[in-house]
């Protein structure tokens, strides 16, 4: 490729072509002005989007990354630009999503110096990135920017960040781009051993009540065909983590439905009865666990896993694969035996029977008077024939919708996980639509949630970004509410909250809004926002001390799981 | 059950992996016994010499952690038994020890130190050996007053006739090429 003379800003711009970018979430400031600038003339080729806070930009890069599999980036200045992106930078991390995150820095002369809204960046962010680096000379930059890319999307993928000084910004230089594909310290995957696959599959042949743990791992590698043919071909009742929703249809005949604190009934307590757990690209999170030393111990454990330092962190592995879960369930579907296990499934039918009975009726289909959370997620599925895309916030409503929404297609659900971030829905969402603009996107906030990035409603309302968002309104920080009744002697510690009017903030931006307070509105509320074309700000007022059942009490056994308080 | 181990990690010579490393072990609030950073046999690559008191489990889970990191190339843990190491150490004494008896004197030649650099006010003595040696020898020292002391971190290399890294090099470039 011929070289061209061109200053490093535009070589910022040029690189991410080079690796296919069309879309920046970000907002300006001093230091990363030259690459503003620079991008001012490529408007044709990548798009832009002016986010109202850093956070925006990052969630929204999140999102799309979630929905697209492809690397989502993200522009900041310095100082208090780039340090307003850590909580997505941690956010990322630990739910290992691919994003290049550039922010601007001052010029290198005034490294060190406490220069005008100079901060220690790669010091900051060095615990939440997969890998960051200084740009001090023009020349690094593409080099910098095509190693980034490389290691933010492959084997684990997670956020990158690079900071890139004024001057360098400023400087020319002969560009000339080469993706990287190698790094000679880094191993994004292992391939796959044949002995350890050969090991999985003896212990799958003899099992007589198998259960299949899946998370996010399989959306990563693109599994989600060789997931199926693996439960199908062997017969295995397959349960998600949250993260790993989605990646089967919710209505697959061996889908069990999802681990965790509040999970369903029959894959959590099954959990502890099965005699092997076959767990693909999920890690063992506490909220999947509960009690560790009340986790599994009966069974052998099978973990699929591309992180080696994964691979017996919690839970001990009795024949780990380690690699990617694309090749290495490739593999074992090679070397499993048909069969079936029809009355293993039958016990966990039997629990969701008990779960329907107890809890799941009364939350989606509700007697009282006020409404439930559960009965508006049921109703924004059904409507949507259970396409849509859901992204939610976090807390009640998050697990709620987790839950009840249902889902037909892979890369559909969007939510924070290992980090619980609250705040995410609303810029996710946005991620989501620019990602999948033929997808209905659902954004489910709680009335907490909504308020820590209500700004990007501007964001919304400025690039016409038709988003459904509904806003589950019960006036509390709903789960730490819920946690307070349940474990604190129902003392309210500061969780009860004088909302605004939501409706008036949303037409105040310009955008399409109504609140539902009854019943006998929901179903047409729901239905107006669909067929609105554009962006829409749901409220539903819902009972204000209703909560999340099943649970499991932190340190308690999954076995001992709660079907009410 | 805790007890001392010593850390080799391989990396590039990068600026900031030395924190990228330290931070893994903060994070969990483990202490770091010593550090000493060394380029190895092989030339632009780094070894970071590390000693941490710690259990098994725990050692193996850090050090996992410690090949995340993407300029880290290998990590290795081992007992002390199963390497080979020391540290250096220096001691100032004030001279008119030296001359007031053969008692300093003594201690310096039975400890297999040495006189580094003798002035008219200190003498400066330099004993290489593990922990407990040159702690020993401290403590024989400052029954005259020592008044100033350093101890370096630990360096160490295994049994084995070349530097670990270069086999696990070869398997690892095999590796790179297998997975597209
Ligand atoms: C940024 C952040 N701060 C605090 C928390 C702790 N937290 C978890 S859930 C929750 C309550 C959320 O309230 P709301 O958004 O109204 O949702 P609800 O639970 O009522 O559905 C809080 C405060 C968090 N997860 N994230
Ligand atoms: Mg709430």
């Amino acid at each position: 490729m011929a070289t061209q003379r061109i200053s490093g800003s535009e070589a910022v711009i040029k690189s991410l072509l080079e690796e296919g970018v069309d879309t920046i979430f970000g907002y300006p400031g001093g230091a990363i002005m030259p690459i503003y600038d620079a991008l001012y003339d490529y408007d044709q080729q990548v798009t832009h989007y002016l986010t109202r806070h850093e956070q925006g930009a990052i969630h929204a890069a999140e999102g799309y990354a979630k929905v697209t599999g492809k690397v989502g980036v993200c522009f900041a200045t310095s100082g208090p630009g780039a340090t307003n992106l850590i909580t997505g930078l941690a956010d990322a991390q630990i739910d290992s999503i691919p994003l290049v995150c550039i922010t601007g820095q001052v010029a290198s002369p005034l490294l060190g110096t406490d220069a005008f809204q100079e901060s220690d960046v790669v010091g900051i962010t060095m615990p939440v990135t997969k890998w960051n680096y200084q740009v001090t000379n023009a020349e690094e930059i593409p080099e910098a920017i095509a190693k980034a890319f490389h290691i933010a999307l492959t084997g684990r993928p997670g956020p990158v960040l690079l900071d890139i000084a004024k001057d360098a910004q400023f400087a020319q230089f002969d560009f000339e781009y080469k993706k990287c594909t190698k790094i000679r310290s880094y191993l994004p995957e292992y391939p796959v051993d044949p002995f350890q696959v050969k090991a999985a599959a003896d212990i799958i042949n003899a099992a007589k009540k198998p259960i299949v743990l899946f998370g996010h791992g399989v959306i990563i590698a693109h599994a989600e065909d060789e997931l199926k043919e693996f439960i199908e071909k062997t017969g295995i009742p397959a349960a998600w983590t949250l993260l790993g929703l989605s990646a089967l249809p919710t209505d697959h005949p061996l889908n069990v439905g999802m681990l965790g604190m509040h999970g369903n009934y029959g894959p959590n307590i099954k959990t502890n009865e099965a005699d092997v757990v076959i767990s693909i690209g999920m890690r063992f999170d506490d909220r999947v666990t509960g009690k560790v030393a009340a986790y599994a111990r009966q069974a052998k454990i099978i973990h699929l896993e591309i992180d080696p330092a994964e691979i017996n962190k919690i839970i001990k592995a009795d024949a780990p694969v380690l690699g990617n879960a694309k090749k290495s369930l490739r593999m074992l579907i090679d070397n499993v035996n048909p069969n079936s296990h029809r009355e293993w499934l039958d016990e966990f039918r039997a629990c969701d029977k008990i779960e329907y009975d107890k809890v799941i009726l009364h939350d989606i289909h509700p007697q009282k008077v006020g409404l439930t959370m559960g009965e508006v997620v049921r109703i924004a599925s059904e409507k949507t024939n259970h396409e849509a895309i859901l992204v939610t916030d976090v807390g009640q409503q998050q697990m709620i919708a987790s839950r009840y929404f249902q889902f037909k297609n892979s890369r559909s659900n969007v939510t924070s996980g290992g980090l619980g971030t609250m705040g995410y829905a609303l810029p996710a969402a946005m991620g989501a639509k620019i990602g999948k603009p033929e997808r209905v996107v659902f954004a489910m906030a709680g009335d907490g949630g909504f308020q820590m990035t209500i700004q990007e409603l501007g964001t919304i309302a400025q690039y016409n970004l038709d988003i459904k968002i509904i806003v589950l309104n019960n006036n509390f920080l709903g789960m730490v509410r819920q946690w307070q009744q349940l474990f604190f002697e129902k003392r309210y510690s500061f969780t009860e909250m004088k909302n605004p009017d939501f409706v008036g903030i949303a037409k105040a931006y310009g955008l399409a809004s109504q609140k539902v307070t009854s019943r006998d509105q929901l179903e047409n509320a729901v239905q107006e926002m669909l067929d609105h074309q554009g962006p829409y700000v749901l409220e539903v007022v819902v009972e204000k001390e209703d909560n999340v059942f099943p649970m499991i009490p932190t340190g308690a056994s999954i076995s001992d799981i709660l079907l009410e308080p | 059950m805790k007890q001392e181990y010593i850390i080799t990690v391989f990396s590039e010579d990068h600026i900031g992996l030395l924190s990228r490393i330290t931070i893994i072990f903060t994070r969990r609030k483990i202490n770091i016994d010593s550090l000493t950073v060394s380029e190895s046999a092989i030339s632009g690559i780094f070894k970071f010499t590390i000693v941490i008191n710690e259990t098994p489990d725990r050692v193996q889970k850090v050090v996992g952690q410690l090949e995340k990191v993407v300029d880290v190339m290998k990590a290795f843990y081992n007992t002390n038994e199963e390497m080979i190491y020391q540290e250096i150490a220096l001691y100032k004494v004030s001279t008119e020890f030296l001359f007031e008896s053969d008692k300093v004197e003594k201690i310096v030649r039975n400890s297999g130190a040495r006189i580094l650099e003798l002035t008219r006010e200190y003498v400066v003595i330099e004993k290489t050996g593990h922990s407990d040696e040159t702690q020993q020898l401290f403590d024989e020292l400052n029954v005259f007053g020592v008044t100033q002391f350093i101890r370096s971190g630990r360096v160490a290399i295994t049994r084995s006739n070349i530097e670990r890294l270069s086999v696990f090099l070869k398997e690892r470039d095999a590796m790179l090429e297998q997975v597209d």
